[in-house]
């Protein structure tokens, strides 16, 4: 009972730390124009390098989603919905969710890595001696990059995902290629009721931008607070790939509750 | 102690503790360092030096009793007082500690460039007459990867020294150099203390360091100290733990 207590007295002790960090992000957003520099740096190490990675896992997602509906969907004579199952599949949830994986074990474990170094090498120490707020120099450019980074690959995530998806129709389960884009097409205009935009495009970068924050203030804040040379920045950077996941998840199923919430009214 | 002596005193030790987790690191240390002297400290390994030097500079609370800097009681000091009060020291890190992403120049000018309105063109002034004090002029622009041990150790130094600060902490400033690289580091610190009155604490192992260094040095052994003498003397043991300490190393 007393373990626990003890652990759940930890996890809420995280939760207040990473919300305690994500409340001081937002206190320093007017620092942002000082700031231009780590944030396009950000952007290169976060986006630019892991390009390639969401458009390989994209590319497959779109492809096997594809590929397992068509097979079932053949079964019924219904082939020609594929389109439209592919593309809301991967705008809704698959492209977000997956960019969000790859970010956290690419960007993540990296944010985690770098920052843990620099707290078990007193390069923190040196810049809380110097005055120099580690919020706002070190935090403060890696969560606003990585929070644009998440709906800007999941943008390409999702178009990937449906071009794989409509080669599988076309050359596995004969379904032509005009038929699919039209399809997929269909299923991406409906406009919602919350924003004036197709409701599957900005529900899905909605989650993208709440999935890149999250991973970013959970890479961070586990940095931040490693200890003991070597080994606690391996412990941070295991915990920062394991909660961010964990977010992902949880965070995922009450975003697209409140989608539906909000759309159904 | 007379009341001009007391008043003299920049930074007081009273009867501190210190533990991390078990381990008892400070067991009632009493110290204390006046305005414009050099107090060198010495003592075994684990005995609490750095943590004694980070409580000066709050990076580290104490568990009981009171750290005094400039009249302000660390523990109790407001955000806002510390960072002005940061502001007015240099702490040298043992290992340098500079930010390894940032070339030496943007590592000396980091301070300047967060915590003060100088232009692009003072701000380089400063940083490059930081490098010519310690010697290494030419090394503006390569990264900490770049350089060595040594040159890390007085990049360093020079950033520490950048805001012109009234109070440096020197964590081990000798480790890591070599000989005429450490004696024209202990002659900066020595000049820096005649000419500026900068008040400094030297943790170092080198005899040879604060015999030029120090107008004081402090002994520390199990978390207090055992003994507190001008220089001279103080290398000149008889208290029979230090002169057991000392053993051959006088050099």
């Amino acid at each position: 009972m007393a373990l626990v207590s003890a652990a759940f007295l930890q996890l809420v002790q995280e939760f207040g730390n990473r919300l305690e960090l994500l409340g001081q992000v937002l206190a320093r957003l007017h620092h942002l124009p000082r700031r231009k520099r780590w944030i396009l740096d950000q952007f290169y190490v976060g986006g630019v390098q892991t390009f390639h990675v969401v458009l390989l896992v994209g590319l497959f997602m779109g492809m096997i989603v594809a590929l397992q509906t068509g097979v079932e969907l053949a079964r019924l004579g219904q082939q020609d919905q594929i389109g439209m199952i592919v593309a809301l599949s991967m705008a809704r949830e698959m492209g977000p969710f997956t960019t969000g994986i790859v970010l956290s074990a690419t960007v993540g474990s990296a944010l985690a890595a770098e920052l843990g170094t620099m707290s078990v090498s007193d390069e923190l120490s040196a810049l809380e001696v110097l005055s120099v707020d580690i919020v706002s120099f070190l935090v403060l450019p890696r969560v606003f990059a990585l929070a644009i980074i998440c709906p800007a690959l999941t943008i390409i995530c999702d178009a990937i995902g449906i071009w794989g998806g409509g080669f599988v129709a076309e050359s596995q389960l004969h379904v032509s290629w005009s038929l699919y884009a039209d399809g997929a097409l269909d299923a991406l205009r409906k406009p919602g009721q919350l924003i004036p935009l197709p409701i599957e495009i900005y529900s899905g970068l909605m989650k993208a931008f709440v999935f890149g924050l999250l991973i970013s203030v959970i890479s961070c804040a586990s940095g931040l607070k490693a200890r003991g040379g070597a080994l606690g920045v391996g412990q941070a950077t295991r915990q920062a790939v394991r909660d961010s996941i964990i977010a992902i998840i949880v965070s995922n199923y009450f975003m697209t509750w409140f989608i539906q919430q909000m759309e159904m009214r | 102690m007379s009341e001009a002596a007391s008043n003299d005193v920049l930074i007081r030790f009273r009867d501190v503790h210190k533990s991390f987790g078990d381990q008892e690191i400070l067991c009632g240390l009493d110290l204390e360092v006046r305005r414009g002297k050099t107090l060198g400290i010495m003592g075994g390994s684990g005995t609490g030096k750095s943590v004694t030097l980070r409580h000066v500079i709050g990076l580290l609370q104490p568990d009981s009793g009171l750290v005094e800097v400039d009249g302000h009681d660390m523990s109790t000091i407001t955000a806002k007082d510390l960072a002005a009060l940061r502001r007015r020291m240099g702490y040298v890190f043992q290992e340098g500690a500079l930010i390894n992403w940032l070339t030496v120049a943007e590592n000396l000018a980091l301070p300047l460039r967060e915590n003060t309105k100088f232009s692009e063109e003072r701000i380089k002034e400063l940083v490059q007459e930081k490098l010519e004090l310690v010697y290494i002029p030419d090394a503006g622009e390569k990264l900490p990867s770049e350089i060595s041990g040594g040159m890390k150790k007085r990049v360093g130094l020079a950033r520490a020294l950048i805001t012109d600060p009234e109070i440096i902490l020197y964590d081990e400033p000798n480790a890591g150099l070599d000989p005429e690289i450490s004696a024209s580091v202990n002659h900066l610190i020595r000049e820096l203390s005649d000419k500026l009155e900068v008040t400094a604490i030297v943790v170092e192992h080198r005899i040879g360091c604060l015999k030029i260094v120090a107008d004081e040095v402090a002994f520390l052994h199990e978390g207090q100290v055992l003994v507190l003498e001008p220089t001279e003397s103080f290398f000149k043991p008889t208290h029979p733990r230090l002169a057991r300490f000392l053993g051959d190393g006088q050099d």
